[in-house]
C-alpha cells in the first residue's frame, strides 16, 4: 500500500514487475536506471545469483517530481521469475500498489507466460488482492526476436481483461518508459479515488 | 485489504522522532531507522547521512519478509527480533506493533543487552503512537474529512511528472 507522509510531504508507491524467468524484468529496471537523471534515482539493488539470475528481488527507487506539493516516489521491484522461487515472489507482492506483467513474446515461452500470470493471480489472492482491481499493465517484451507470437494472440492469451498493454524490447529500451508511465498513471488515478 | 494504507501526520511524526531520538541516546547507538513492512522509510535519526536510507529500508523489509516466511515454515507466527553481528557494527532489527520495523545500528560503545532493554521500552511507546495513528487515519477516512492531497489531481498533473 502506498505510504503518505504529511510530515515530510511525500507519497511512496510500490510497483512490482512480474513474469516468467528470463522475460526481461531486471532488464526493464536496468534500462530505467540507465536513462534516469542521477538526482531522480537511488541506487539499484540486485539480489542475484552468481549467474545473474534474480534470487530475491531487484529494487530501484525513483523520485518523479511533485504533485500538489507532494514528492512522488515510486519503488520498482522485480520478482525472481524461476518457478521454484515462489515463496520469495509472494513476499515481494506484499504492499504492492501496481503490477507490470512482462511477457516473453517468443513462441516457446507461451506456456511459461500463462503459468506465470496464473501464479500472479493466485499469489495476489493470498495477500488479499484482486488482480482485476489493482492497477495493472502488460508488456510484450522481446519484440525484436525472430520467433515472436503476434500481438493479437498474446493479447488473447495473456490480456483478456483488456488492461493497457505495450510492445517492448527492454534491451534497447523500446516500450520500457511507456510501460512505466502507464502503471504510474494508473496508480495515481487509483490514489485519487482515495481507496 | 490485508494492510490499510499507511498515513503519517505531523503530530505523530514528531512524537515518533522524539521516541527514537531518546532511544538513540539511551542505547548509545549510532543510527535508528523506522521502516514500514512494505519497505518504505518512515523516519531515521542519528548519523543517517552516512547511509543509503532508501536501500536500507527496502532490504530490511525484504529481510523481515524472508525471515517471516521462514518462521511460518516452522510453525512460528514471526521472528520479532533479528540480530546481525558484524566486525564493528551490529544491527538489531525488531517488529513494532505488528507492522513497523525498528532498526538500531550500534557498535562496541553499546551492547546487545543494553539495546534489547531500551528497544523493549521504546517499542511499547511506538506501538501506542502507531495505534493512535491508524485509528486517526481510519476516522478521517470514515468521516470523509480527508485532506488527501491527490483528491483534486488532474490528468495534466500526472502527465507533468513524465515530461
Amino acid at each position: 500500500m502506498s505510504f503518505i507522509n504529511y510530515a515530510s510531504r511525500e507519497i511512496n508507491c510500490k510497483i512490482v514487475y512480474y513474469g516468467p524467468g528470463l522475460c526481461g524484468k531486471t532488464t526493464n529496471l536496468q534500462y530505467v536506471y540507465q536513462k534516469t537523471a542521477p538526482e531522480a534515482k537511488g541506487k539499484m539493488i540486485s539480489l542475484a545469483t552468481e549467474t545473474e539470475r534474480t534470487l530475491f528481488f531487484d529494487f530501484l527507487p525513483l523520485a518523479l517530481g511533485e504533485i500538489r506539493g507532494f514528492k512522488t516516489r515510486f519503488h520498482l521491484y522485480t520478482v525472481p521469475g524461476q518457478v521454484f522461487y515462489d515463496a520469495s515472489r509472494k513476499l515481494i507482492l506484499k504492499g504492492v500498489d501496481g503490477v507490470v506483467f512482462v511477457a516473453d513474446s517468443q513462441e516457446e515461452r507461451m506456456d511459461a507466460n500463462i503459468e506465470s500470470i496464473e501464479n500472479l493471480r493466485i499469489n495476489l489472492q493470498e495477500q488479499g488482492y484482486d488482480l482485476d482491481k489493482l492497477p495493472y499493465v502488460v508488456q510484450y517484451n522481446k519484440r525484436d526476436l525472430p520467433s515472436v507470437v503476434p500481438v493479437e494472440e498474446l493479447r488473447r492469451e495473456l490480456n483478456f481483461t483488456g488492461v493497457p498493454d505495450f510492445e517492448a524490447c527492454a534491451t534497447t529500451g523500446e516500450g520500457v518508459f511507456e510501460t512505466l508511465k502507464a502503471i504510474a498513471k494508473l496508480i495515481l488515478i487509483d490514489l485519487k479515488k482515495g481507496k | 485489504m490485508a494492510n490499510p494504507q499507511m498515513v503519517m501526520y505531523d503530530e505523530e511524526f514528531k512524537l515518533i522522532n522524539g521516541v527514537i531520538e531518546k532511544l538513540l541516546r539511551e542505547s548509545n547507538s549510532k543510527v535508528i531507522f523506522l521502516v514500514d513492512k512494505n519497505g518504505q522509510l518512515i523516519s531515521g535519526v542519528g548519523d543517517t547521512e552516512r547511509f543509503d536510507t532508501t536501500s536500507l529500508a527496502s532490504l530490511t523489509a525484504g529481510n523481515i519478509a524472508a525471515t517471516g516466511g521462514l518462521a511460518k515454515l516452522i510453525g512460528e507466527k514471526e521472528f520479532s527480533i533479528l540480530f546481525h553481528e558484524g566486525e564493528k557494527d551490529n544491527l538489531h532489527i525488531s517488529i513494532v506493533g505488528g507492522r513497523v520495523i525498528l532498526v538500531v545500528l550500534f557498535d562496541s560503545r553499546s551492547s546487545l543487552g543494553l539495546v534489547r532493554l531500551r528497544v523493549k521500552k521504546a517499542s511499547e511507546e511506538l506501538t501506542a503512537i502507531f495505534g493512535r495513528l491508524m485509528q486517526k487515519a481510519e476516522e478521517k477516512e470514515k468521516s470523509g474529512d480527508s485532506d488527501f492531497p491527490f483528491a483534486e489531481i488532474t490528468d495534466d498533473d500526472i502527465d507533468n511528472l513524465f515530461r
